[in-house]
């Protein structure tokens, strides 16, 4: 036998892989389900959007990742004059490149030797989504919304980041109309690399600041 | 030399964007913002103002006491004019 599944002894038989099959979801619809189904069906009723503008925006916001912010950094690697604009404006700099961002105001913060960044939204979830697309579950818990403000060198080392005492640590709570992203610095050994092969070692966490960028 | 300012205590009911562990605490703003309409009237429909944003910088010891990892590592966070008052 694969694997041992304590509780699921009774015979719903096994997926190729070894594991039970997923049960179907035959639960009641939850409060919030109801209403976005209720919201959505009525903005269609009144001719406010068509089910074809609503899919349209799902695959939009679908297509945004962090590949998105992975170029922007590499960009601000390459270029010192990006850079400057990017710390300054980075929304600007960020449509300056093409990205359909909306109304987003994006503040870039940059890591240096002396300073590591990080971002966290303790009141709800706020994050850059239309640069870098939905944020990681984990953002979103209340574990790691509180824990980041209160001991965010103990969380760092979980996620496998350890900021020796010599550096400061810079925390970043979305509190109200900016998004953040974080302008991690740039790896050594990476100097005759161009900016397609070093967006490739810019991770999402890396943009959160609760990861580094690869190394080469 | 920086502004110093203060978050303001109250508490009113509602929907606000001050979070409570910076209520009472002292900061410099880093940077100011522009004016954005105000959320608290935004999140119930209403006609909002605009109001001035900023961000604010603490330092880990302000908002923590002695339980700071390190006292002086810093957190910013955005907040409302109208939640500041200046020392």
């Amino acid at each position: 036998m694969p694997h041992d599944h304590p509780g699921h002894d009774h015979d719903h038989g096994l997926s190729p892989s070894g594991h039970p099959f997923r049960a179907d979801n035959d639960a009641p619809l939850t409060y919030w389900q109801r209403m976005e189904i209720a919201a959505r069906e009525l903005l269609i009723e009144k001719g406010i959007v068509t089910p074809a503008e609503v899919a349209a925006q799902i695959d939009a916001m679908d297509a945004r990742s962090p590949a998105n912010g992975a170029a922007v950094v590499a960009r601000a690697w390459c270029d010192p004059a990006f850079k400057a604009r990017l710390l300054s404006n980075g929304s600007d700099a960020c449509r300056e490149m093409g990205f359909d961002i909306g109304a987003l105001h994006l503040v870039v913060v940059e890591n240096t030797e002396d300073v590591h960044n990080l971002i966290v939204c303790t009141l709800c979830s706020c994050y850059p989504r239309t640069l870098l697309g939905l944020p990681p579950d984990w953002y979103k818990t209340r574990a790691y919304r509180s824990r980041a403000v209160i001991e965010p060198r103990k969380v760092l080392r979980e996620f496998g980041v350890d900021v020796p005492d010599s550096m400061t640590v810079r925390v970043h709570d979305s509190t109200a109309d900016m998004r953040y992203l974080v302008l991690p610095a740039r790896p050594a050994g990476t100097d005759g690399m161009d900016e397609t092969a070093l967006a490739g070692l810019v991770t999402r966490d890396s943009m959160i600041g609760m990861g580094l960028p690869k190394q080469p | 030399m920086a502004e110093r300012v203060r978050v303001k205590t109250m508490s009113p009911p509602g929907h606000v964007r001050a979070p409570h562990y910076l209520r009472g605490k002292t900061g410099e703003i880093e940077r100011p913002l522009g004016a954005y309409k105000n959320p608290e009237q935004l999140a119930y429909g209403l006609d909002a103002a605009p109001k001035e944003l900023f961000r604010v910088r603490f330092t880990m010891a302000e908002i923590w006491g002695d339980r700071a990892e390190r006292a002086e590592d810093t957190l910013d966070a955005e907040i409302y004019a109208h939640w500041l008052e200046r020392l």
